[in-house]
């Protein structure tokens, strides 16, 4: 598509020099790209590689590197620690990604309606999105506090009985899903919203001739036609889900508490945090190496599973469609 | 649901009504109405909460917020506060600090991403597919992946505990290139280029003087994402900014909420300054900003 300089001089000047001359007359295209690939050279693939072998080796940051292995692997199997991170992150993750893809899509229907003041409504919905989480979790947190926290006052005002959310498993989940949901929410709403304007109207009014109702419509138009945003946000909170760290180690930091790190049973413990912990509290570089490389695999098999479904269910409307096509 | 518009849905059920026209969806739709209304508000209110308990949190004594029933009103205290936050950390320092790493990474990944955005859009040039791909790939590499030799290399350069550690790693991304190669093919004329080139102008001229000025909207996203992602990056400045004198306002606002637990207002206080400035950036640049992320969702 691009018409370029290169060809140009090639059909007003067909000589072989403009290949001889070659690279280095696009020397001005090379010095534009090169800055990202000397970055990424320094500070992207060199600690990737470094990081492959420090999560062989047995080292603290100050002395000598011991190579070990798969010493730091082995012990990761079996490092209960490790695996109820694991376990946290994924149940944060489903507690929180479910109802804030369910709310998302809900608001994201109400604010498609023909409705005033859009603008400043998508706006509201997406200010939690850009902003410090480092201050809202500190927010969060005294929201939630178990004793004088805001909602616990609300629910001994309804005289309801109050949860200790920042010092039982369950409650350190929920609060740490809530600000995922929080922030969440309006920017996944906004990406629906914009998906539901791009459907044609025809597809409605076709829908509407052949008689079908509100739910037979959503079921059959909008969330077919959504059906791309809606993985695009499974996989991005997928990523986000897996990566959690600022929510958590706000409330249950290394500095806060007592020297418990994770909260309660370390049930606010995820994996980039038992990382962080490992490798800049207890100083276990090579550990903290091969957890780093263990949510990489993980993130991984997510990766699959996400694609897979991709697949799969873009086989099931082209199937239908020709079924469709082959009846007429 | 305000007053106006109620009256003018009364009034379209009623005009309906005369017409004979559906008479009973027109009542269903009433009711849909002051519901979608009523759900999209109670939305609004969970969103803004936060913020709003923050400023009350913010203005008033310690002692009034662990009172029973809480005030729920702001106080007067938000100038005590943020005295006694300026006492235990450096305020000041740190928002400058803050400052510096977003607005250079804003300015250096808007200028080194168009430049290589630009050259991949609208020229041809030996070996700039397979450079491409290359950048696609560099998208799967996940960033906290590599925190631990990251943290090696700033100390084998030296960089520890300084600004440029925030702002090197980060000053050209992929992400950046990939969205303004996306602009320039979309909105850059190739008559243009090639009637700069006849003109004589060079590959850097022709980006400074037609590029930049066509992608303004591109770079105004871009700049502003990238400004708000920096200003709120935690982990990698609280790994690498090891001086306790040397912070950025998120890394300060958790020494701060660790260290001084028994005085919330004065925290609060602390929190608000590093929100504000975000909020108002944000406000400022919203239009562009949303649907900026919605289009490069719809089209990823």
């Amino acid at each position: 598509m691009a018409v370029t300089v290169g060809q140009r001089t090639t059909r007003r000047a067909p000589e072989l020099s403009v290949k001889r001359q070659g690279v280095r007359r696009f020397w001005p295209q090379y010095a534009a790209v090169s800055p990202f690939y000397l970055i990424f050279l320094v500070f992207g693939a060199f600690p990737i590689l470094f990081s492959i072998y420090l999560s062989f080796t047995d080292w603290d940051g100050i002395g000598q590197i011991k190579f070990v292995g798969l010493q730091q692997y082995a012990y990761l199997f079996q490092d209960s620690r490790f695996w109820n991170a694991v376990g946290n992150t994924l149940v944060i993750w489903v507690i929180s990604t479910v109802p804030m893809l369910f709310l998302a899509l809900v608001m994201a229907f109400l604010l498609h309606q023909n409705i005033r003041m859009k603008g400043f409504y998508r706006v509201a919905f997406f200010i939690p999105n850009v902003t410090s989480m480092v201050a809202m979790a500190i927010v969060f947190g005294s929201v939630f506090s178990d004793s004088f926290g805001i909602v616990n006052s609300a629910l001994t005002a309804l005289h309801l009985p109050t949860v200790a959310w920042l010092s039982t498993e369950w409650g350190i989940k929920i609060t740490i899903a809530v600000m995922v949901i929080w922030r969440w929410t309006g920017y996944n709403a906004i990406l629906y919203l914009a998906a539901l304007q791009a459907v044609p109207d025809e597809l409605y009014d076709a829908a509407k001739v052949d008689g079908a109702g509100f739910w037979r419509t959503f079921f059959s138009v909008t969330i077919p036609m959504l059906r791309p945003v809606i993985l695009f946000t499974v996989i991005t909170s997928t990523i986000g889900g897996l990566g959690l760290f600022t929510e958590p180690q706000i409330l249950f930091g290394a500095a806060n508490g007592n020297g418990t790190v994770g909260g309660v049973n370390e049930a606010g413990m995820t994996i980039v945090l038992y990382q962080y912990d490992q490798a800049f509290s207890q100083l276990d570089f090579g550990y903290g190496s091969a957890i780093a490389w263990a949510l990489f695999a993980l993130a991984a098999v997510f990766a699959i599973i996400n694609w897979r479904l991709l697949r799969d269910r873009d086989a099931v409307p082209k199937v239908t469609r020709r079924a469709k096509e082959v009846a007429k | 649901m305000s007053a106006p518009e109620l009256a003018r849905t009364s009034a379209t059920t009623r005009k309906d009504r005369l017409a004979v026209v559906r008479p009973r969806r027109s009542r269903q739709w009433v009711v849909g109405r002051v519901v979608t209304h009523a759900c999209i508000l109670v939305g609004v209110v969970l969103s803004l909460f936060p913020f709003y308990w923050l400023l009350v949190m913010s203005t008033s004594t310690t002692a009034q917020i662990f009172g029973y029933p809480p005030n729920l009103l702001p106080s007067t205290h938000l100038l005590q506060n943020l005295r006694n936050v300026v006492a235990n950390v450096d305020l000041l320092g740190s928002m400058l600090n803050s400052f510096i790493v977003a607005g250079s990474l804003a300015v250096l990944v808007v200028l080194l991403d168009s430049l290589a955005a630009f050259a991949f859009a609208k020229y041809r040039f030996p070996g700039r597919n397979a450079l491409f791909g290359v950048l696609l790939v560099t998208f799967l590499v996940p960033g906290n992946l590599s925190l631990v030799p990251s943290f090696v290399l700033m100390s084998k350069l030296g960089w520890m505990g300084d600004l440029q550690a925030l702002i090197v790693p980060g000053a050209a991304n992929a992400f950046g290139i990939f969205l303004l190669r996306q602009f320039a093919q979309a909105s850059i004329p190739d008559e243009l280029i090639e009637s700069a080139t006849l003109d004589g102008a060079g590959f850097f001229r022709t980006w400074w003087s037609i590029a930049i000025p066509m992608l303004r909207g591109g770079l105004a996203f871009l700049g502003i994402f990238t400004f708000v992602t920096a200003w709120n990056d935690y982990i990698w400045p609280l790994v690498v900014l090891v001086n306790p004198g040397r912070q950025t306002l998120q890394t300060a606002l958790a020494q701060l909420n660790s260290v001084y637990t028994t005085d919330y207002g004065m925290i609060m206080a602390g929190a608000v300054v590093s929100v504000v400035p975000l909020i108002g950036i944000f406000l400022i640049g919203s239009r562009h900003f949303i649907s900026n992320i919605a289009a490069g969702a719809l089209k990823g």
